[in-house]
């Protein structure tokens, strides 16, 4: 492995320039690879690394632990749902109503940090978990007595992005080139994904990302070096509510279709299970996480031909299996990788640290206690 | 007013089987300060481990008396959630005690999905029907109408709990549990067995699950493989409410929020004039318990954690 890295170590400019020809070329190679069901699956790849990178603002960046995440996507794509669906006969276009969709979670971020920023640990992982099942529940509701969110039956027929003349939504042809729905919104969602990537980012090494780790490693001493605690902590949940709504508002327009079943409780907890897994407050570990994550239990369908394959016959139904293993997997992931996939070179160092230092730093902010 | 009695009722049966459950959570919480995620799943299991074995004495021995049979279910529930969770604890938590506290939260997740998706395998995607085995007599209280299973839940809980306080206040077990939950290095010194503690917390927890999860499926006369979930939610945030950590906490946020959500459900209607419905229960749960931890941090009982550096 290394012998193949060297060299491009040593030419960062031609490592960027294969890696930014790969990911180009990404959703063709699967295309013909696997099949285009596949290139829906890198889709929703991307959009579990735009949530996973917002949510790692929370959780990585400040150590806030937020078990309600999902809300805020929720609410991005019901307000990309209300102003651009015929539902209520509103056609507004993609770069209107996207960031209204984003400042629209953002503000929620804000109005639910407010009150409930002073609890501590697991009492705020609980009070949004709280929030996030209030949100669906209200989604889930508020068909009557003014129809609002059409109930469970979710909203439908909502418009794909539409840039200048070119939609989104179907296969476009260019001299010769056909590239279906799903390849478009790949490279949509790729552009989208590198942007979060360069804020979240950026805002680390800035003076607010200093800010977010020194209260996530010690709230007083931060404190006392003059940060306003309060003021950065709800800069990071409306950074990350941001985030959210932005994702959602992409996942409305691409599925063209949204109910209340895609912003339960579990998907709080799988982009959860994304950063800690690929490595909370690394970026790049955590987009291996959301893609592994993601890719995972797609693999897992095949579990069904496996079987025909080596035994002849289907002796467990694929469906009833594929969780299982994910659960397995998560907890021997787990168990052999407690820092992540891909941990931070700080925490790889609190990880590799004496027994006195370790049990101080397992004690900190860092891992959302107290 | 007899609407109110009612609802105060079917809270309280409710509310004290929350606390059971949520017990479970703020011991393990008081001691390692996890979230047992899978806890939940415990409770769903000692309720299809039960029915399991009560369907099949039926099938054995129909003469036998139904109070007996349900029994038997409930005795042998018991020691399975117990190893249960005794192999939970030594295959996910323990290796990851030294770990950062997201670790353990993620294995707990992880154990949670599998032993839904085990129960799937094992026990169908179905309903599975209570059997009516036990007497249907009831009583009526001014106007409301109590079953004499209400009466048992609540007697039996009110038991359980006086007995784990018991346990925990004058045996010498419980004074390790205790001496743990305020330091575990210290109780080490002081020569207490912390690992046989903590597995000890779990199983005792584990044990009160499985009758809750008995309790909740004859209350409600289903089980189902999802239904540890919902109920785990409730029962976490229930400890929560109380005050996490605290054992008459639990038992406080328990009740409380059995009472709240049935007061809830049958009021809620008249209170938003018919603008939200009874299925809006839950959400009437969860807005008390930020209510109440914006103005109470720490949960009712819980003690005021001074801000560790």
């Amino acid at each position: 492995m290394n012998r193949v890295l060297e060299p491009l170590r040593a030419r960062p400019l031609l490592a960027f320039a294969l890696l930014a020809a790969l990911l180009a070329a990404l959703p063709f190679l699967v295309g013909a690879g696997l099949g285009n069901s596949w290139v829906r699956v890198l889709d929703f790849a991307l959009l579990y690394v735009l949530l996973a990178i917002g949510l790692n603002i929370v959780v990585g960046y400040a150590g806030l632990l937020d078990l309600g995440y999902i809300a805020f996507y929720a609410l991005g794509a019901y307000l990309y749902a209300w102003l651009a669906s015929p539902h209520f006969g509103l056609h507004l276009p993609f770069w209107a109503v996207l960031p209204i969709g984003a400042a629209f979670a953002g503000l929620f971020g804000v109005l639910l940090g407010a009150p409930t920023l002073r609890l501590r640990g697991d009492y705020l992982a609980i009070v949004t978990l709280g929030f996030g099942e209030i949100i669906r529940i209200f989604m889930n509701n508020l068909n009557a007595p003014f129809n609002l969110t059409n109930g469970p039956q979710g909203m439908n027929l909502i418009d794909p992005v539409k840039l200048g003349g070119l939609s989104f939504g179907k296969t476009l042809h260019f001299h010769g080139l056909t590239l279906p729905s799903t390849y478009l919104y790949y490279y949509l969602f790729l552009a989208f994904t590198l942007l979060a990537m360069f804020v979240a980012l950026r805002l680390r090494d800035s003076r607010i990302g200093r800010a977010w780790a020194a209260i996530r490693e010690d709230e007083i001493a931060a404190a006392a070096m003059g940060i306003n605690t309060r003021d950065m902590k709800l800069l990071a949940f409306a950074m990350g509510a941001t985030f959210g709504g932005l994702a959602g508002g992409l996942f409305a327009a691409f599925q063209g279709f949204i109910s209340p079943e895609s912003f339960t409780l579990w998907e709080s907890i799988l982009v959860l299970c994304m950063i800690v897994l690929g490595g909370m407050g690394n970026i790049p570990g955590v987009i291996l996480g959301a893609v592994l994550l993601t890719v995972i239990p797609e693999a897992l369908r095949y579990i069904g031909d496996l079987q025909r394959a080596t035994l002849g016959h289907v002796v467990v139904d694929p469906s009833d299996l594929r969780m299982l293993l994910f659960g397995t997997a998560l907890v021997a992931m787990m168990l052999f990788r407690p820092a992540g996939l891909l941990p931070s070179r700080q925490r790889k160092r609190e990880f590799a640290a004496e027994d006195g230092v370790a049990a101080q730093e397992q004690s900190s902010l860092y891992d959302t206690k107290a | 007013m007899d609407i109110f009695l009612q609802q105060l009722v079917n809270g309280l049966v409710l509310g004290s089987i929350y606390a059971l459950v949520a017990l479970g959570y703020t011991m393990v919480y008081g001691i390692l300060e996890l979230i047992n995620f899978a806890h939940g799943e415990v409770v769903m299991i000692g309720a299809m481990v039960a029915l399991s074995v009560i369907g099949a004495l039926m099938g054995a021995a129909p003469d036998l008396p139904g109070v007996m049979v349900v029994l038997a279910g409930i005795l042998v529930a018991i020691p399975a959630c117990m190893a249960l969770a005794f192999g939970i604890e030594k295959i996910a938590y323990r290796p990851l005690r030294r770990a950062p506290r997201l670790a353990p939260l993620i294995t707990a997740i992880g154990v949670s999905i599998i032993l839904q998706n085990l129960a799937m395998l094992i026990w169908g995607r179905q309903y599975i029907s209570f059997p009516p085995l036990l007497p249907r007599a009831s009583f009526e209280f001014f106007g409301a109408h109590i079953t004499l299973l209400q009466i048992v839940i609540v007697a039996l809980a009110l038991t359980i709990m006086a007995g784990l306080w018991l346990l925990v206040e004058k045996t010498r077990l419980g004074r390790a549990m205790r001496a743990t939950a305020q330091s575990r290095e210290v109780a080490q010194l002081m020569g207490v067995n912390v690992d046989r503690v903590i597995s000890a917390t779990f199983i005792i927890g584990a044990a009160i699950a499985a009758i809750a999860g008995v309790m909740v499926s004859a209350y409600y006369g289903l089980a189902h493989y999802y239904m540890g979930f919902m109920l785990g939610l409730k029962a976490f945030s229930a400890a929560v409410l109380g005050g996490i950590g605290n054992l008459f906490g639990a038992m406080l946020g328990g009740l409380l929020l059995g009472v709240i959500e049935a007061l809830g459900a049958g009021y809620i209607g008249d209170l938003t004039g018919g603008f939200l419905g009874s299925h809006y229960q839950d959400v009437f749960a969860f807005f008390v318990l930020i209510g109440v931890l914006v103005f109470r941090p720490s949960g009712l009982l819980g003690e005021r954690v001074a801000n560790r550096a």
